[in-house]
């Protein structure tokens, strides 16, 4: 099998835990898009399109108010910035050898959950990975987001419940481990929920909106603990000795 | 809106994709900056970490669910550390939980 299969199976694999989170997710966005008077494709290409949870709530809500162009544009950066961060962190993790136009298709994948696993993997990100997970993850979002508008009600809720609960796995898959070996990522990940939690708790920084807090967070956690803690480049070096 | 609705998707599309491509296809070279380096080296930890907690607390039917599948998630990625177990793992636990609440 060539390598660029590989890397895509393993994507793949890696995707199913994404797709069954994404489903039910997405069952919600569906009945809110048919309650804004989506048609079932109507929400489903969405989907297909934007394959995001919040930028797509928000999306309904100004499509069914009849929001301006450039509200559309200020509300959807705003509610996705935390996308800019992610991309940077991937510009830097994807394999040199590679075209660049693959660039411009790994864009569409970049999704919390895609973006998760793929800083995790070990070795230098090869495009292929980033498209099984995405082929595996993007039909469940859609999927999902299509029955939601079609049926226009919830899902058993023990259901809903436990496959809800399939991506923040999957994320505590991505932090846990390495904080077992490094001390210093375990007191990121662990301030990084307290601070969370602050923020859901603490009158005035409750309003700010979730897209918001993840990126003021991210900076200032991150930023902090690179100022504090820099990371060595001995990955590289290995890189060019090898 | 029928009329309008594809030109409102068009436009969001476009900025969510544009958001998602423009670091990704701008910063082309290795960062050297150690500071940007260990930044974006902690970012996917941070992101991840705020967006699961205290999020999956209501995600589930009850809070207290939410927790045992935190846990439940924390304690397997402990000990396990695979994607996809840890993932059905805390499923699994939510789905037992509620069963018996």
């Amino acid at each position: 099998m060539s390598e660029a299969k590989r890397w895509f199976f393993r994507g793949m694999k890696d995707g199913v835990p994404i797709a069954m989170g994404y489903f039910a997710v997405s069952f919600t966005l569906g009945i809110s898009a048919r309650k804004a008077g989506m048609s079932v494709t109507q929400a489903s290409l969405m989907s297909a399109l934007m394959l995001a949870s919040a930028g797509q709530f928000a999306g309904i809500s100004m499509i069914a108010s009849g929001a301006g162009i450039l509200e559309m544009i200020i509300t959807t950066v705003v509610v996705n910035m935390r996308y800019l961060l992610m991309s940077s962190a991937l510009s830097q993790k994807v394999r040199r050898d590679k075209p660049f136009y693959h660039r411009f298709f790994m864009s569409y994948a970049v999704t919390d959950e895609i973006f998760g696993i793929s800083m995790a993997l070990e070795e230098r990100l090869h495009p292929a990975y980033m498209y099984g997970a995405v082929s595996v993850a993007a039909p469940g979002w859609v999927l999902g987001t299509g029955l939601g508008s079609l049926l226009g009600m919830i899902m058993p809720a023990r259901l809903m419940s436990a496959m809800n609960v399939a991506i923040y796995g999957m994320f505590l898959a991505i932090v846990i481990p390495p904080s077992r070996k490094s001390r210093i990522v375990a007191g990121v990940v662990v301030i990084s929920m307290a601070a969370s939690l602050a923020f859901q708790m603490l009158p005035g920084l409750k309003e700010i909106s979730s897209g918001f807090q993840i990126i003021i967070l991210t900076i200032l956690i991150a930023g902090a603990a690179a100022v504090l803690f820099p990371v060595q480049t001995e990955k590289e070096e290995n890189d060019h000795a090898a | 809106m029928q009329h309008n609705f594809y030109v409102s998707l068009l436009v969001l599309f476009a900025t969510i994709y544009t958001v998602r491509a423009l670091p990704l296809t701008l910063i082309r070279r290795e960062i050297k900056n150690p500071f940007i380096q260990s930044f974006l080296y902690y970012v996917p930890y941070v992101s991840l970490s705020v967006m699961t907690f205290p999020a999956i607390l209501s995600a589930t039917a009850s809070p207290v669910s939410g927790m045992i599948g935190f846990v439940a998630g924390v304690i397997l990625a402990w000990a396990d550390g695979n994607l996809f177990r840890v993932s059905i793992g805390a499923c699994l636990a939510v789905f037992l939980a509620e069963w018996f609440i």
